[in-house]
């Protein structure tokens, strides 16, 4: 298929950007849409062009790197894929696709559509650990946990820190992230004793950041491709309340 | 935030009572009710803590909004296209619009009572209808409580998410309730104005 790309071209975070409109023939609905992007930096090095500069690691989903804001959705308008698992089958002949960088205050652009999300590891580190080593797994039945629990545990675990929540929550809110792993560890005993003093820092740290609050909107929930809930972030206010 | 607006929520179906008053032909009632608004010790303390709530509602509201809309300096050239909750999106909005009807009623109603405005407090039924004869201040009064029942809608979910309770079960008791809350509500409130309006 013909694709029309129309792509944020922004040399180095001072400078300012524009969109740069590129033709891509023979687009292969098989390809994933960083495919796609690597056949047009091919053509674009082949004729001595700058590449576009975009984020990618592991192209399966779990680094959480790959974020691009895609006609209108973070990660493109399939539900529950980051942008490398998105698959180019879901676009059609003929198609305009426009591509731009997370715009968030807390995510600046290095370059193109790479942004700067070091502010969720601020945040991470502002309080997202157990401080002593738990060792290895302990023996089933010394530490009785309820199915319910560790389900949701995990559930909440298995967020990427993609930031797709802040590009797509109106107010740039990071609350569905911090929620994530705040709900990781309050349900599990191990991340209980530090409870109070993790929920305070990594609120703080987020506010201090310059992330907006959540209004409750729901686009976080959304567009996640991870499907983190917005029962956490009922969750982490919890958390929060009993933390004072 | 939220539990300001929780109280306010809460507050309207008093009000609305009260004004169903405003329909009988006799004004005695309505005016007793009103008497007695104005001199319950005990109402006098909830007066306080509902204009605090007010004050600390608007204040804050205007706060977090300004904190957001700061937080992304640069928009997206293509609108976000992700379903959400409508409403939320216009909570300002859906708010000034009530902060400004609040400004007209307090000229109209509250300020008398305080002497800030002229007029006679003691008869509150004459004022209201005579107000509600005016066709301008029934579209004003209209406009401005379907724009609360948009507002409402979204508050009532939202307040109780804030305030951490979201549940499997008790959640979709919650959201069907704000809708029935925010049609009812602002609908009462319409019936009075219209009848009085149209049949008085
Ligand atoms: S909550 Fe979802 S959208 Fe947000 S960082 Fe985690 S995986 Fe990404
Ligand atoms: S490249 Fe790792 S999640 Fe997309």
């Amino acid at each position: 298929m013909n694709l029309t790309l129309k792509i944020w071209r922004q040399k180095d975070t001072k400078s300012k950007g524009k969109f740069v409109t590129y033709k891509m023939p023979d687009v292969s609905p098989e390809m994933s849409f960083l495919e796609m992007l690597d056949a047009l930096n091919h053509k674009l090095i082949g004729s001595g062009d700058d590449p576009v500069a975009f984020e990618h690691d592991c192209r399966e989903g779990i680094c959480g790197s790959c974020g691009m804001y895609i006609n209108g959705h973070p990660h493109g308008p399939v539900p529950a894929v980051t942008t490398c698992l998105l698959s180019m089958r879901h676009f059609s002949d003929g198609d305009t696709i426009t591509v731009e960088p997370w715009r968030a205050k807390p995510f600046p652009v290095i370059k193109d559509l790479i942004v700067d999300r070091s502010a969720m590891d601020q945040i991470q580190i502002a309080g997202g650990f157990i401080s002593v080593n738990t060792g290895a797994a302990p023996e089933a039945n010394s530490i009785l946990v309820p199915k319910k629990n560790s389900e949701e545990a995990f559930d909440s675990a298995v967020c990427i820190g993609c930031g797709a929540c802040v590009a797509a929550c109106k107010n740039a809110s990071a609350m569905l992230f911090v929620s994530a792993r705040i709900s990781q560890y309050a349900l599990l005993p191990q991340g209980k004793v530090e409870a109070r003093e993790r929920v305070r820092a990594m609120v703080a740290k987020m506010d201090e950041l310059g992330f907006g609050n959540c209004s409750n909107t729901g686009a976080c929930e959304a567009e996640c491709p991870k499907q983190i809930r917005l029962v956490n972030i009922a969750r982490l206010n919890r958390e929060y309340y009993k933390a004072y | 935030m939220a539990l300001a607006g929780l109280f306010l929520i809460l507050f309207l179906p008093v009000h609305l009572v009260i004004n169903f008053m405003l329909l009988k032909s006799d004004p005695l009632p309505f005016n007793k009710a009103a008497q007695f608004m104005a001199s319950f010790p005990l109402i006098r303390i909830i007066e306080i803590v509902l204009i605090s709530a007010i004050l600390i509602h608007i204040f804050y509201g205007i706060y977090i909004q300004l904190v957001n809309w700061r937080a992304r300096p640069v928009k997206y050239a293509v609108q976000i296209r992700t379903k959400t909750s409508f409403f939320s999106k216009f909570m300002i909005w859906t708010g000034a619009t009530v902060f400004i009807f609040l400004v007209i009623h307090f000229f109209n109603f509250y300020f008398m009572r305080l002497g800030l405005v002229q007029g006679n407090p003691e008869d509150f039924y004459s004022v209201a209808h005579s107000l509600f004869k005016i066709p301008a201040y029934n579209y004003i009064y209209l406009l401005c409580f379907i724009l609360l029942g948009l507002h409402l809608y979204h508050a009532i979910i939202s307040a109780f998410q804030t305030i951490g309770l979201n549940h499997r079960l008790w959640t979709p008791v919650v959201k069907a309730f704000a809708w029935i809350y925010a049609i009812i509500i602002p609908a009462g409130f319409a019936v009075i104005s219209i009848t009085i309006w149209q049949f008085r």
